[in-house]
């Protein structure tokens, strides 16, 4: 991979200096309904800084609404959420917890990068300015450092040589690379990865599966990821945490959970997996 | 009934007169009807209530009703209020709000188009409201949505002859200006309708030719 011949290795610069085990997400009895299907039920769990974290379980047991409450994209209907000690959707006034306004918000999300299972990229930009999108406008970081900042990750992500391609020119797997590196522009001391790899060809899995393994191993970036990888869970991950019905039935490392898992749902969910 | 080649190199003065008064029109119109329309489709996404209701009633009352009324009521019934414009300026106007009406349709529709993603992903990089609409969500929606204003262009074409009702001599107006003083019909007519699709055709060319450039 690519990564391997940049020798400016910049991803030290996602080195988290307090990665002291402190924590980074917190939930704090979360409910999440729609309509009358309640997704998350009175759910707590927190991960901590620079741990590499992965929610597994059947579909429609809620992994991907945490994802999604993190980055703001849906809202809780009971209880918070922490980022780093801050409330994200909440401050504190008087006393009281009242919901935050969108500038309290924004600046407690800018912590948390986001890989969606679609991409997502803005198909009118150049690979480069995706990446320099939010960067510029939203850091304020000069042009000159904005790119110098994208080329680098463009050679992180194994694309150097795509800056000027438009994304629909890009197989799918390149384009969750770039993704990849859209997010990590932002710096974010949360990566959220959501599927990434569910909507690739499977030849082109592997590519975007080495990536993220080269970003958890060589970073100390935070990572909470959804995914149907279990190899790939196996290798990053640190914790593993089951899911069912809106709570969490089963945690721990994914030794433990794969290969003596406790909870009869877990070894069900499991086998029909493996 | 015989074409008369010299009755069409009379009318050649009045018709040049005509053609420019046509395509001011157009041009202006479409102007207005393309900037317009956006304000109306971004207003009526507001989250403020009172911005977008008195849009939508506004937008709808126009769209349903005749452009001759509301010519008639920019030209007539406006300056009773004191608001005077030239027969041309009030035409042009005319035209442009109300095909800003239908404009703000394609656009609505244009930005409902665009993928609930790419509003995710904007909001996932915390990019300002500013940006999001500007750089990523507007871009995509008006590029998709450039053949369908194409066509109001050639609709508006077809409707400027509408303007000469307030005195506005275009095309058409001059025809049959030349027509009353000179009994000769056949000829002006003729070469009037002639330009209209040597107008439209064009139109509709240039249209094709950005909707290839644009779309992606």
């Amino acid at each position: 991979m690519s990564a391997d011949s940049n020798p400016g290795n910049h991803t030290t610069e996602h080195t988290n200096p307090t990665a002291d085990g402190r924590e980074l997400i917190r939930f704090d009895k979360v409910t999440k309904r729609f309509g009358d299907n309640t997704v998350l039920d009175n759910l707590d769990f927190t991960v901590a800084a620079g741990k590499h974290v992965t929610l597994i379980g059947p579909s429609g047991s809620g992994k991907t609404t945490i994802l999604r409450l993190l980055m703001t994209l849906l809202k809780v209907d009971e209880g918070t959420i922490r980022v780093d000690g801050d409330y994200l959707t909440h401050e504190e006034k008087g006393g009281k917890l009242v919901p935050a306004g969108e500038r309290h918000t924004r600046e407690v999300r800018k912590k948390i990068g986001m890989v969606f299972q679609q991409f997502n990229l803005f198909p009118n930009m150049k690979v480069l300015r995706n990446i320099m999108e939010a960067p510029v406008h939203v850091l304020g970081l000069g042009k000159d450092e904005a790119e110098q900042r994208a080329r680098e990750l463009l050679d992180l992500v194994g694309l150097g040589d795509r800056c000027d391609a438009y994304p629909t020119q890009l197989s799918g797997g390149q384009q969750q690379r770039v993704a990849i590196a859209r997010a990590l522009a932002m710096r974010p001391q949360v990566l959220l990865l959501d599927e990434v790899t569910s909507a690739l060809d499977p030849e082109l899995v592997a590519g975007v599966l080495d990536v993220l393994r080269d970003i958890a191993h060589t970073t100390d970036i935070t990572m909470l990821c959804v995914t149907h990888e279990m190899n790939f869970a196996r290798d990053i991950s640190d914790d593993v945490l089951m899911f069912d019905a809106g709570r969490v039935i089963e945690s721990g490392s994914p030794d433990k959970i794969f290969s003596d898992p406790e909870h009869e749902r877990t070894r069900e969910f499991l086998s029909a997996v493996l | 009934m015989e074409w008369d080649w010299s009755k069409v190199g009379d009318f050649m003065p009045a018709f040049r007169d005509g053609v420019l008064v046509t395509l001011q029109a157009l041009l202006l119109g479409s102007l207005i009807a393309f900037g317009l329309g956006l304000v109306w489709a971004l207003a009526q996404r507001s989250e403020l209530k009172a911005v977008r209701w008195p849009v939508t009633v506004f937008t709808e009352f126009v769209r349903n009703t005749p452009l001759l009324v509301q010519l008639f009521f920019l030209y007539y019934v406006l300056p009773e209020w004191g608001v005077t414009f030239s027969a041309l300026t009030t035409g042009v106007i005319g035209l442009g709000l109300h095909y800003s009406t239908y404009t703000a349709e394609v656009y609505r529709a244009g930005i409902d188009g665009v993928p609930r993603g790419q509003w995710e992903a904007a909001k996932a990089l915390s990019l300002p409201r500013t940006r999001t609409w500007g750089a990523v969500i507007l871009p995509q929606a008006i590029r998709r949505v450039v053949p369908a204003l194409g066509n109001y262009v050639v609709a508006m074409l077809k409707d400027s002859p509408m303007i000469a009702t307030i005195g506005v001599l275009e095309m058409l107006g001059e025809a049959r200006q030349f027509g009353s003083q000179t009994f000769v019909m056949t000829e002006p007519i003729t070469i009037v309708g002639i330009a209209f699709i040597l107008i439209a055709y064009p139109a509709s060319l240039l249209m094709r030719a950005l909707e290839r450039r644009l779309v992606r």
